[in-house]
């Protein structure tokens, strides 16, 4: 018979209440620290609602900015601007993002896709202002103008590669059967691609891009020298063009009190805007989780 | 039933196939697929082995084997679905009604469009109602007729034993039928396109016993005008629904004959193994 | 029965055409290619627009950290080191708490809590940058500078990062409100991070007697200290970028100073508010260097919290067919 080994020592009941006691506390800790983090969505949505709700009014959506020292007047254009900007960026980064994605999940071959989802990745960790500065020497400087075409090529450039990624992903949870039945009934392999996987991924790819639209939607850095903004209508697209994110920056640092209840009033606006696509898309997504 | 399929391209030349004579198929059956020294790989490793081997036309084959055979894979390679999984390399010949499918400059949709296939798990496409799932073939294949499409919808969901049960629901979506219902949907959408040969890879390994025995129904009745190879895992179907029997082990064809030679007087002992029970 | 399926009537399907399928090939492959494009794009433009500062200043750029447009002399230190700081700083208070929610959130929040914080978390990421500014200028500012900053300076007033005069707008106003913005990105990587750590290391753990946070401290974050690592780095990477909100805040001074509370400058936040109406080339040439800097900075960052992240998932998912 072996000996018996000696009986490990017990934890005395102090160091077990210590050790519970500390264990509690940590979570406890974790607890306010979530609160701490998610406080700020809620501090901000406070104050937006508090100092912006009073100066959304009619004005607001349908009239112009009035000149220094007046009080009063709207965002009307830079509403309208933001829609217009979005258009455009929607014009480059849809085609190109959804199409890049198609190639990433139906086509390209292993190191290919490696490579280009890495460089996909990097590209969305550019930062935004770095775009500013390209399309400003790209577009702005040979045609001696700021413009919206600028504005627009700024968003749509960071789109692409935000609707790339979300499109592969998508377009690669659709069952492989799919495509091999597409195959087996003789359908050529793009037609299968453009009306089987992408009309069972759709849901999927509308999702990924008004994601990126709300994304782009909030940009002012890559605007700031590119749509420039305007305090009037834009009727040339070859010209300066205002948009909310502009404008709101501009009113912020300005020194006039009214101008910062028309800054309060456009982020209440842009933030609905956005806050809307974001929660439109959640809603989507789970009756989708769900069926 | 006096013009077949097969006829219909018997007079086309036939090639004559490199690796020596092509044995005789059995009197009265003219062939469908007619392969030799068939090896397949994927990347480095070998799925099949040097098959040969005679389908005869619109006959049933089962071809039957424990899994990792080679079975799904030897069927994939008949309508060159096995091209889907990249660095797969073939060697050997594969005729189809005397054509080289292999060949220089055969479009694989074409190939695939003459040889349907019906998958192991149903798989309508979930955004389609049931009489779209049938026609896409055909419609994304640039037929534009619609009394031909009617006539094509009605026809093969007849022909799936299908028609009566959903004639009424044709705008449902495909995957609102049940399991059974849906499998012989998919039947239905292959043979909407007018292939040759139908394959069946496991059709009703998903499927409850009656489910199933109105698919092997099917069978037997699609067996008239079509030339059907079904791989099963299940060896009583293979009896009760197959004129020929072709046994895989491990990549190669150990066996291939008559269904009723196979499962009464096998001539290969890991043959008789297998049908008896003893493994796989 | 209907009649024979040969005898039917001849199937009028269109020949089968190469062109299309090669064709569509073809032009999803230049769309996947486009961000090659953009990067050699973003690289190209930056270079040669900074070409004249590059030749007059050379390497010595980095270091000078005179600003001065009036005698058109530029240099970068004064951005560089401000970029650093107020991103660290971020770092220093976004971690902690972004990898203490995450924990929260897979290891003990009642599993009905953890969809809504999820989504509150997310969408303060979808909050654009210049709101947070506004809402920096006028509520965060305020309140430091008159609750905050009075206190710690008296508390900690004995380090030097604590002390001078306390304007409000400062490296620690934009540090902060970068922490704030880079927190739903560090949580949610960290999320996924602790989510991938094998119920077997926690199960172990439990075995030998663990309470609740020794489990985590033992098996959890031993176990993913790698990835939380690469996700702190990937929201360095955003830190680095952040223009509108910090622009808004730190008081955009182009000097040094060791205090926390003195207004300092970041890369992007120069390069936001003097490129439109930067007067010479030198000067223009100096702010698109800046921008280099700022992607080289960026890119190399980002890509190592890739790398980081991406070995420790294992190979890329890969293509399904």
């Amino acid at each position: 018979m072996e000996p018996r080994p000696p009986p490990s020592p017990q934890p005395t009941a102090a160091v077990a209440a210590w050790r519970r006691w500390k264990s509690r506390a940590m979570s406890l800790t974790m607890g306010l620290c979530t609160l701490a983090v998610m406080a700020p969505l809620f501090f901000v949505l406070y104050f937006l609602l508090r100092e912006g709700a009073s100066a959304l009014d009619w004005n607001f959506f349908t009239q112009l900015p009035k000149p220094t020292g007046e009080t009063g007047g709207g965002m009307a254009n830079a509403l309208v601007g933001t829609m217009v900007l979005l258009t455009m960026a929607g014009l480059i980064g849809v085609p190109v993002g959804v199409l890049g994605g198609i190639y990433l999940a139906e086509y390209g071959s292993d190191r290919v896709n490696r490579l280009i989802r890495f460089w996909a990745d990097v590209l969305n960790g550019v930062p935004s202002i770095v775009w500013g500065m390209v399309v400003y020497a790209l577009l702005v400087v040979p045609f001696k103008t700021f413009s919206a075409y600028a504005g627009g090529a700024a968003l749509g450039l960071m789109m692409i590669p935000l609707v790339m990624r979300t499109t592969e992903e998508v377009l690669i949870l659709v069952p492989q059967s799919y495509r091999e039945a597409g195959l087996a009934l003789g359908i050529a392999r793009w037609k299968i691609v453009t009306v089987i996987v992408m009309k069972t991924a759709l849901k999927g790819i509308v999702t990924g891009v008004l994601v990126a639209f709300a994304r782009v939607a909030g940009e002012t850095a890559p605007l700031l020298f590119t749509a420039l903004g305007n305090n009037f209508w834009n009727r040339n697209l070859a010209e300066p063009i205002a948009a909310m994110p502009l404008q709101i920056f501009a009113y912020a640092i300005s020194p006039y009190d009214d101008w910062h209840r028309q800054a309060w009033a456009g982020a209440l606006a842009l933030m609905v805007l956005i806050l809307g696509l974001n929660l439109f898309v959640r809603l989507v997504s789970r009756d989708r989780a769900k069926s | 039933m006096t013009v077949t399929l097969a006829t219909s391209f018997s007079t086309a030349a036939q090639p004559a196939p490199p690796g020596g004579p092509i044995p005789p198929a059995a009197p009265g059956e003219p062939a469908a697929f007619d392969i030799r020294g068939f090896s397949l790989w994927y990347g480095t490793r070998q799925a099949l082995h040097d098959v040969n081997i005679t389908v005869p036309a619109r006959r049933v084959t089962a071809i039957i084997g424990p899994s990792g055979c080679g079975k799904s894979t030897f069927l994939r390679a008949l309508n060159r679905l096995h091209e889907l999984t990249p660095g797969t390399r073939i060697t050997g010949s594969l005729h189809l009604f005397g054509e080289d499918l292999y060949g220089p400059g055969v479009d694989p949709v074409v190939v695939r469009r003459r040889v349907g296939m019906v998958f192991q798990k149903s798989n309508p496409f979930p955004t389609m109602s049931i009489g779209e799932n049938v026609l896409v073939g055909l419609r994304l294949n640039g037929v534009r007729d619609r009394n031909f499409l009617q006539e094509r919808l009605e026809e093969s969901l007849r022909l799936a034993a299908l028609w009566d049960e959903v004639k009424d629901v044709l705008h449902r979506p495909g995957t609102s039928l049940s399991g059974g219902q849906q499998q012989r949907l998919c039947i239905a959408r292959a043979l909407a396109v007018q292939p040759e040969v139908l394959l069946m890879d496991e059709p009703c390994s998903a499927l409850d016993p009656l489910a199933t025995a109105k698919i092997e129904e099917l069978i037997q009745i699609l067996r008239e005008r079509y030339t059907v190879v079904i791989v099963t895992h299940n060896m009583q179907q293979a009896a009760r629904c197959s004129d020929r029997t072709a046994f895989f082990y491990m990549g190669k064809l150990i066996e291939y004959a008559d269904t009723r030679d196979i499962f009464t007087k096998p001539a290969n002992p890991q043959t008789e193994a297998y049908v008896s029970g003893r493994f796989g | 029965m209907s009649k024979p399926i040969s005898e039917s009537t001849p199937p009028a399907q269109r020949p089968v055409r190469r062109w299309p399928d090669v064709s569509f090939r073809l032009v999803a492959l230049l769309a996947a290619l486009s961000v090659v494009a953009l990067i050699v794009l973003v690289g190209w433009e930056l270079y040669s627009g900074s070409r004249l500062a590059v030749a007059k200043f050379g390497p010595g750029f980095l270091v000078h950290s005179r600003w001065d447009p009036v005698s058109d002399e530029y240099g970068a230190l004064p951005f560089i080191a401000g970029t650093l700081v107020s991103s660290l700083i971020a770092l220093v208070i976004a971690v902690p708490l972004g990898v203490a929610t995450a924990l929260f959130l897979t290891e003990m929040a009642p599993v009905r809590l953890r969809q809504p914080v999820i989504t509150v978390i997310e969408l303060l990421a979808a909050v654009p940058s210049v709101i947070f500014g506004l809402w920096g200028i006028f509520v965060m500012i305020p309140f430091l500078r008159d609750h905050v900053f009075p206190v710690m300076q008296s508390v900690l007033g004995f380090l030097p990062f604590f002390r001078g005069p306390i304007y409000g707008v400062s490296m620690l106003a934009g540090g902060l409100i970068v922490a704030i913005m880079i927190l739903p990105i560090i949580t949610s990587v960290s999320r996924e991070i602790l989510r991938s750590v094998p119920n077997l290391q926690r199960e172990a753990a439990y075995a030998l007697g663990a309470t609740h946070w020794e489990v985590i401290r033992i098996a959890v974050l031993s176990y993913a200290r790698r990835g939380l690592f690469g996700a702190a780095v990937l929201g360095l990477g955003r830190a680095l970028g952040e223009t509108m909100a910090v622009t808004m805040v730190i008081g955009n001074r182009p000097d040094i100073s060791l205090s926390l509370f003195a207004p300092g400058y970041t890369l992007a936040s120069v390069i936001a508010n003097e490129f439109a109406e930067a007067t010479s080339d030198l000067y223009l040439n100096s702010l698109f260097e800046l921008g280099l800097v700022l992607v080289v900075l960026t890119i190399a960052v980002n890509a190592l919290a890739q790398l980081m992240l991406r070995t420790l998932a294992g190979p890329g998912t890969g293509k399904v067919n």
